[in-house]
C-alpha cells in the first residue's frame, strides 16, 4: 500500500483528520526545507505538501507567489526539490510527501525522468495545478508505473458529472479547493464546503483534503468537521518568509505553530 | 461574416489542440467557466443575430473595411515586389487589437456578464477594452505590469479617462506575463459576473480560437480587396508576432492558398544571439504558459525568462499556439528581426509613404524591404500595418536622445 493510502488509513482508524502543512521548497533559503520538514513533523503534520517554485504562479495569492520568488532568487530547481526529498528520507521513512506545482518544469524534466527520480527519491503523490484531467493521460500512466499518487483538484465550479470524471482518475486523495479564488484567499464558506465533499463521497472512496482559504485555527476546526483532512498553506508560507535564520528557535516556532492547528482539529 | 469564409480546417480539435500545441492548462476552477464560455462562443458564432451586430460594430465604430494600401512609393525604392499595406492602424483607438475587444464584449453582453477584466502590456489591448467596455457600459479592469506603466503612462492615463481601472502588478517581472497572471487571478476570484477579454490567441482553449476567428476580419478583407486591386491572390504575407493575433487575422483565410508564402515576424530585440529577444518561435522551445501547450522563452529549469523589444507589444514569452503549429507543419515561416532594423523601418515608412507604424508593425515592414527586393516587380506582398506609430513617439525620442 501507498504511504498515502496508509496515511489516511492509520487518520481513519484513529479516528484523527489529517494535517497538511505547505510550503515553498528552497524558501527563503535551499538549506531552509530540511529542518522546516522536520519542524512540520514535529509541529503534528501527516503529510507535507511541498511546492516546487514556479515563475508565474497563476493560481497563487500573494503570499505563496513571494515564497515561489525567494526560493527562486537561489534557483530552486525542480530537480533541487527532489534532492531535498532524498535528503528528507534518509531519517523520515513514514510521513508522505506530495510535491505540488505547475506543470512546465516537470515538462521540462520530462514526465519520465520526473516520475523516476521522484519516486527514488521518495516522494509519494504529485499535485500539478495547471495539469486537469484532460491534458494528464500520458503523465498519468507514467506516475502508475512509478507508483506515485496523482494527485486532482475539484472546485465549487466543478460539476457532479465532472467530480465523478475526476474522482476516476485520481489516486491517493481528492483536494477539494475550498472556494473560487487563488491560494491564501479569505472567502471560505464552511457551509459550502461541507454540501460539496457530501457530493463528493457519494461517487467515490478516496479521502477529501480541502485547502485554500484555511487561515487559523478556528477555520481549521470548522473545515475539518466536513472532510478527511486539511491544508494549511500561506499562512505557514507567511511565516517561514519572516524567519531570520535556520536555527532551533526559527524552527521551534513553526512547530509550536502548526502544534495549535493540530490540536484545533484533534478536538473536534 | 464571421463564419461563411473560414477555411474548413479541422484544427483545433474539441478541446483546444493544435497538434501537440494549445489545450486547456488551467487550475480545476477555470474549467467549468471556460467550458460555458465554449459553448457560448460556438453558438453565438452561429447565431445571425449576433453576427450582424458585430458586422455593425465593425463598420460604424471600428471603422471597417480597413484600406489595403499599395505602397508605389516605397515599393519602387525596393526595386522588387509591389508592397500592398493593410491598413489597421487606420482602426478606432489605432490598431487591430479593437477587432477582437467589439468581439469579446458583445459576448460577454450576451453572456450576462457586467464587469470586463484584461491584461495589457503596452496599453494597447487595455485601451481597446476599456473602450468597448465604456461604449457598453461595463466595469472595466485593466491589469499591467508596474514597469509597463512606467514606460506607457500615456496609454494609462488614456484608459483612465475611459473609466477603467489600472491595476499595477508588482509580481515577477512586473510586465505583460505578470499582468495575464494576475488577470487570470482576478478572474477565478470573480468567475460569476467577470468576462476576462484576453488580448491576444494565447491563453487556454478557446482564447486562441476565438480571438483568431475575431481577427480574421483582416485576412478576409485583405483577400477580397487584393482580387479587386490586383486582379489576384497575393505572392506572400507578412505580419508581427507578439502573441500573434494580428498575424493569424491576416494569415487564416490564406491557409489554404498554397501559392500565397507566410512570414511571421518575431522580435529580435538585440539580436538572437544575444539571449535579449522576444522570439520563442525562433529560439525557444515547447512548454506550458498561460494555459496551453506552445514555444516559449524558459530557462533550462521551465522557469519563464524575461524578454527584451524595443516594442511593448512584442515583449512576451510565449506565442499563441497556433503559430506553434504552423511553424512545426511548415505552412508559416517565422523569422526575427532586430530592434534597430525595425527602427530603421518605422523612419523610412513614415518618410516615404507618410504613414507612421506602430513599432511592433515596423518588425514586419522590416521584414519586407528584406523580402521585397528578391521578388520580381509584378508580385505581390500584402503586409499587416497592425498599428499606427503615435504611441511610440516617446520611445523613438528617448532612443535618439531628444528631449519632448
Ligand atoms: C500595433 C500592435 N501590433 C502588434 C501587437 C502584437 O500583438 P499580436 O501579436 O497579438 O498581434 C500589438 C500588441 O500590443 C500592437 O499594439
Amino acid at each position: 500500500m501507498s504511504r498515502i493510502a496508509n496515511c489516511f488509513n492509520d487518520l481513519k482508524e484513529k479516528n484523527r483528520k489529517g494535517l497538511i502543512p505547505f510550503i515553498v521548497a528552497g524558501d527563503p533559503q535551499p538549506g531552509f526545507t530540511l529542518p522546516l520538514m522536520n519542524a512540520l513533523v514535529d509541529g503534528g503534520a501527516d503529510l507535507i505538501e511541498l511546492g516546487v517554485p514556479f515563475s508565474d504562479p497563476m493560481a497563487d495569492g500573494p503570499v505563496i507567489q513571494r515564497g515561489s520568488e525567494r526560493a527562486l532568487v537561489h534557483d530552486t530547481s525542480l530537480r533541487d526539490v527532489i534532492s531535498m526529498v532524498v535528503e528528507f528520507r534518509k531519517e523520515n521513512k513514514q510521513t508522505p510527501v506530495i510535491l505540488m506545482g505547475y506543470l512546465n518544469p516537470v515538462e521540462v524534466m520530462g514526465y519520465e525522468e520526473f516520475a523516476k527520480a521522484a519516486s527514488e527519491a521518495g516522494v509519494d503523490g504529485a499535485l500539478i495545478v495547471d495539469l486537469p484531467p484532460e491534458e494528464a493521460g500520458e503523465l498519468k500512466e507514467i506516475m502508475v508505473k512509478y507508483d506515485i499518487d496523482l494527485i486532482f483538484l475539484i472546485s465549487p465550479t466543478t460539476n457532479v458529472e465532472r467530480q465523478k470524471y475526476i474522482s476516476k482518475i485520481a489516486s491517493g486523495f481528492l483536494y477539494y479547493v475550498s472556494l473560487k479564488g487563488v491560494t491564501g484567499s479569505n472567502r471560505l464558506d464552511t457551509g459550502s464546503v461541507e454540501e460539496s465533499v457530501t457530493t463528493i463521497k457519494q461517487h467515490s472512496d478516496l479521502p477529501v483534503g480541502v485547502g485554500f482559504g484555511i487561515r487559523d485555527a478556528e477555520s481549521a476546526a470548522n473545515v475539518a468537521k466536513v472532510c478527511d483532512a486539511v491544508v494549511i498553506g500561506s499562512p505557514i508560507v507567511e511565516l517561514v518568509g519572516n524567519l531570520s535564520d535556520d536555527s532551533e528557535t526559527s524552527m521551534k516556532s513553526i512547530t509550536t505553530y502548526l502544534s495549535t492547528m493540530r490540536q484545533a482539529i484533534d478536538v473536534i | 461574416m464571421l463564419n461563411n469564409s473560414l477555411p474548413n480546417e479541422s484544427l483545433p480539435d474539441e478541446n483546444g489542440h493544435f497538434g501537440p500545441y494549445g489545450g486547456r492548462f488551467v487550475a480545476e476552477t477555470l474549467m467549468g467557466p471556460l467550458q460555458e464560455l465554449t459553448e457560448a462562443y460556438t453558438r453565438y458564432l452561429k447565431d445571425p443575430e449576433f453576427l450582424a451586430e458585430l458586422d455593425d460594430e465593425l463598420h460604424h465604430y471600428v471603422g471597417r473595411p480597413s484600406p489595403l494600401y499599395h505602397a508605389r512609393r516605397w515599393s519602387e525604392i525596393m526595386g522588387g515586389a509591389q508592397i500592398y499595406l493593410k491598413r489597421e492602424d487606420l482602426n478606432h483607438t489605432g490598431a487591430h487589437k479593437i477587432n477582437n475587444t467589439v468581439g469579446q464584449a458583445l459576448l460577454a453582453k450576451r453572456m450576462g456578464k457586467t464587469r470586463i477584466i484584461a491584461e495589457t502590456g503596452a496599453g494597447q489591448h487595455g485601451v481597446a477594452t476599456a473602450t468597448v467596455a465604456a461604449r457598453l457600459g461595463l466595469e472595466c479592469v485593466v491589469y499591467m505590469g508596474s514597469e509597463d506603466i512606467k514606460r506607457q503612462s500615456t496609454n494609462v492615463f488614456r484608459m483612465k479617462l475611459l473609466g477603467a481601472t489600472v491595476v499595477p502588478v508588482e509580481s515577477g517581472s512586473k510586465t505583460l506575463k505578470d499582468a495575464l497572471n494576475e488577470a487570470m487571478r482576478d478572474w477565478v476570484t470573480n468567475i460569476d459576473d467577470t468576462f476576462y477579454i484576453i488580448g491576444t490567441v494565447a491563453g487556454p482553449h478557446p482564447y486562441p480560437v476565438m480571438v483568431r476567428d475575431f481577427q480574421t476580419v483582416i485576412g478576409r478583407e485583405a483577400k477580397q480587396q487584393c482580387l479587386q486591386q490586383a486582379g489576384r491572390l497575393p505572392d506572400a504575407l507578412i505580419a508581427c508576432v507578439g502573441g500573434g493575433s494580428n498575424a493569424i487575422g491576416l494569415f487564416y483565410p490564406f491557409i489554404e492558398d498554397e501559392d500565397v508564402a507566410i512570414y511571421g515576424v518575431e522580435a529580435g530585440g538585440d539580436g538572437l544571439e544575444t539571449g535579449h529577444h522576444a522570439a520563442p518561435l525562433n529560439a525557444g522551445r515547447p512548454g506550458v504558459l498561460h494555459g496551453n501547450r506552445t514555444y516559449l522563452m524558459e530557462d533550462d529549469n521551465g522557469q519563464i525568462i524575461e524578454t527584451h523589444s524595443i516594442s511593448a507589444g512584442l515583449d512576451y514569452p510565449g506565442v499563441g499556439p497556433e503559430h506553434s503549429w504552423l511553424k512545426d507543419s511548415g505552412r508559416a515561416k517565422y523569422v526575427a528581426i532586430n530592434d534597430d532594423e525595425a527602427l530603421q523601418a518605422f523612419h523610412d515608412l513614415t518618410k516615404i509613404e507618410g504613414i507612421m507604424p506602430a513599432l511592433e508593425s515596423s518588425h514586419a515592414l522590416a521584414y519586407a524591404t528584406k523580402l521585397a527586393p528578391k521578388m520580381k516587380k509584378d508580385e505581390i506582398i500584402i503586409v499587416n500595418l497592425s498599428g499606427r506609430g503615435d504611441k511610440d513617439i516617446q520611445t523613438v525620442a528617448t532612443l535618439e536622445g531628444i528631449t519632448l
